[in-house]
């Protein structure tokens, strides 16, 4: 089976599936909180344009989950309170 | 041209195009009217270059799985005008062939200069994110299909998880083959309602209810531009029968009022009558237990790329503004064109139309020697007439509801990035502080955060703009942010976000 890790974690995906689309077919829907009011955020717009969806992709942060697309091995980390 | 440095990014401006090898036009993005224009721009004899920042040609109309996927991620099932789809992907990989076609997939164009013999494109290599290589294209004409996103309207609850827009419920269906949730509640306003929920029933989901503002009433006010789009009803049809097979209710002159959650996600959506101005009914109120919405308010035309090169814009009758066009789809900007959604929302069959035609005028304009005959320009001329008439009758059908800030409470996040409410922005607006949502944004920082606006900007124009006033979104210096190094290669100021 074909996997990512987030934060650690073992994911499977199918190939040619975002790492959005993996997180959400796992049952994930939020992976990150805001800054002021720690609410949590995850998939939104699903496009790349709302930038709810960020995690940091081997070491990269700021990478936009619905866009980016999942490579086994890829190392992605979640629950970046702050993107910048 | 410096190199780029910054993180993630290989120390390499690239250019796909071989050296000394002539380019004609450069098409920024591959949706149905993108993959129309470069089909006949590449028929005519141009060289073209094709950017899509997706992994496959199609847009979100057509959205697909990378072509080594498809086996993978079936999605047939989920498209309307695959057969068109098909001869159009049939016609780029032929002329890929020939060397005259260079598609470049996952590439995201982030600004666009134009200077005195054409056009400077910069975008950047995401193939292999987090991994960004710069590459910089030059053409004489430049021809923008970037589409249209989701209009949000804010609602209590609306940043929840499993919360999504309408569209991004769409697209991990048809781009990674997942349904997002087990129990789905639609809401907002247009037929794009409809191809949604019926996808998602099809694919096993429970679509519990479609929650549509307008009233049934409001497409007979126009009969005309209706009944000329048989094949507009014979697709709402298929999505009918669709729903009713699968026992979706389809709520008019209804809206979703609020949302609340349990453990981090969406459980129960709030829907309410509407009365004619979209006030909700007192004792209308339902709870809805559900895991995931899906919300959409018609379409925002994509202007990034545009609005920078200063091309006109005209009001496309639905609340929003969209690029001014002539008849042959030429904007304001000489060599610079622009079909679709980017001319006010009206669908993949116009986008087509409009694509075709912008060509034409690209091939006219430069003289080149294979120009098409007149029979098929003048077939898609008529049909953009058409298909602008229905887009107009929607439009008309399917508004606003004036009174939608009567869901806000003053805790409502408008804008999702930088956490500002609704009591903020009003209180900006009563102040007589803020008249536009350019002045908001510097007053409450709503539209300053990472997606520039593009979520709330619709709304903090309608909360604090004359009602009648079109939106116009913010200039934004760069249409995806991109690593330091990228940014240092353009002549711009260095950041669209702080």
């Amino acid at each position: 089976m074909t996997v990512f890790t987030v934060d650690g974690e073992p994911l499977p995906f199918v190939a040619g599936q975002t790492l959005a689309a993996a997180l959400v077919a796992s049952g994930r829907v939020a992976w990150r909180t805001t800054r002021e009011g720690r609410r949590p955020r995850g998939i939104f717009c699903g496009i790349g344009v709302c930038y709810d969806c960020l995690v940091t992709v081997d070491g990269t942060r700021g990478q936009r989950a619905c866009l980016v697309q999942a490579r086994a091995g890829m190392a992605v980390t979640t629950g970046e309170a702050d993107d910048e | 041209m410096s190199e780029p440095r910054g993180p993630g990014t290989t120390p390499e401006v690239r250019d796909p195009v071989a050296p000394g090898e002539p380019r004609d036009l450069v098409v920024v993005g591959a949706g149905p009217a993108g993959m129309a224009a470069a089909v006949t721009a590449l028929d005519g004899g141009l060289r073209v270059v094709l950017v899509d920042s997706g992994a496959a040609p199609g847009g979100q109309f057509w959205r697909h799985p990378p072509l080594t996927a498809r086996e993978a991620v079936p999605t047939d099932g989920l498209h309307h005008g695959l057969g068109a789809y098909r001869a159009l992907c049939a016609a780029l990989s032929a002329h890929e062939r020939t060397g005259r076609l260079t598609l470049l997939l996952n590439h995201h164009v982030w600004t666009a200069a134009r200077d005195e013999d054409g056009f400077t494109v910069h975008a950047v290599d995401r193939g292999r994110a987090p991994e960004e290589r710069a590459v910089v294209l030059r053409a004489p004409a430049l021809l923008v299909a970037t589409g249209a996103y989701d209009r949000q309207l804010p609602f209590p609850g609306w940043d929840l998880p499993g919360v999504l827009t309408a569209g991004g419920l769409q697209s991990l269906l048809k781009g990674g083959g997942v349904v997002a949730g087990r129990r789905v509640v639609l809401g907002g306003t247009g037929p794009f309602l409809l191809p949604v929920a019926a996808a998602l029933a099809a694919h096993g989901a429970k679509v519990v209810a479609v929650c549509e503002a307008a009233a049934p009433s409001a497409w007979l006010r126009h009969p005309g531009a209706l009944l000329r789009n048989p094949a507009k009803w014979a697709e709402g049809a298929r999505y009918a029968a669709t729903l009713a097979r699968h026992r979706v209710p389809v709520r008019t002159r209804t809206a979703i009022v609020g949302a609340e959650g349990t453990r981090g996600r969406v459980a129960v959506v709030r829907t309410a009558a509407l009365d004619a101005a979209g006030r909700p009914l007192p004792d209308t109120e339902r709870r809805i237990e559900a895991d995931t919405v899906g919300v959409g308010w018609g379409f925002v035309p994509q202007l990034d790329l545009l609005l920078p090169l200063g091309c006109d814009l005209a009001d496309a009758g639905d609340g929003t503004m969209a690029a001014a066009v002539d008849d042959g789809q030429r904007t304001t900007v000489p060599g610079l064109y622009t079909a679709g959604e980017t001319c006010g929302v009206g669908g993949a069959a116009l986008a087509v139309s409009e694509g075709r035609l912008a060509a034409v005028s690209v091939l006219t304009d430069l003289a080149a020697p294979g120009r098409p005959g007149t029979r098929r320009p003048a077939a898609d001329h008529r049909a953009v007439a058409r298909h602008r008439a229905f887009a107009r009758a929607m439009a008309r059908a399917h508004p606003l509801p004036p009174a939608w800030p009567a869901w806000l409470t003053d805790d409502t996040p408008v804008c999702r990035c930088e956490e500002v409410t609704a009591g903020a922005v009003r209180s900006a607006r009563a102040d007589d502080a803020a008249a536009d949502h350019r002045q908001v944004k510097q007053l409450t920082r709503a539209g300053m955060g990472w997606c520039q606006g593009r979520m709330c900007g619709p709304a903090v124009h309608c909360l604090v703009a004359a009602r009648d006033q079109p939106y116009t979104p913010a200039e934004r210096l760069v249409a995806t942010p991109v690593t330091l190094g990228a940014l240092a290669d353009s002549a711009e100021p260095a950041s669209d976000h702080t």
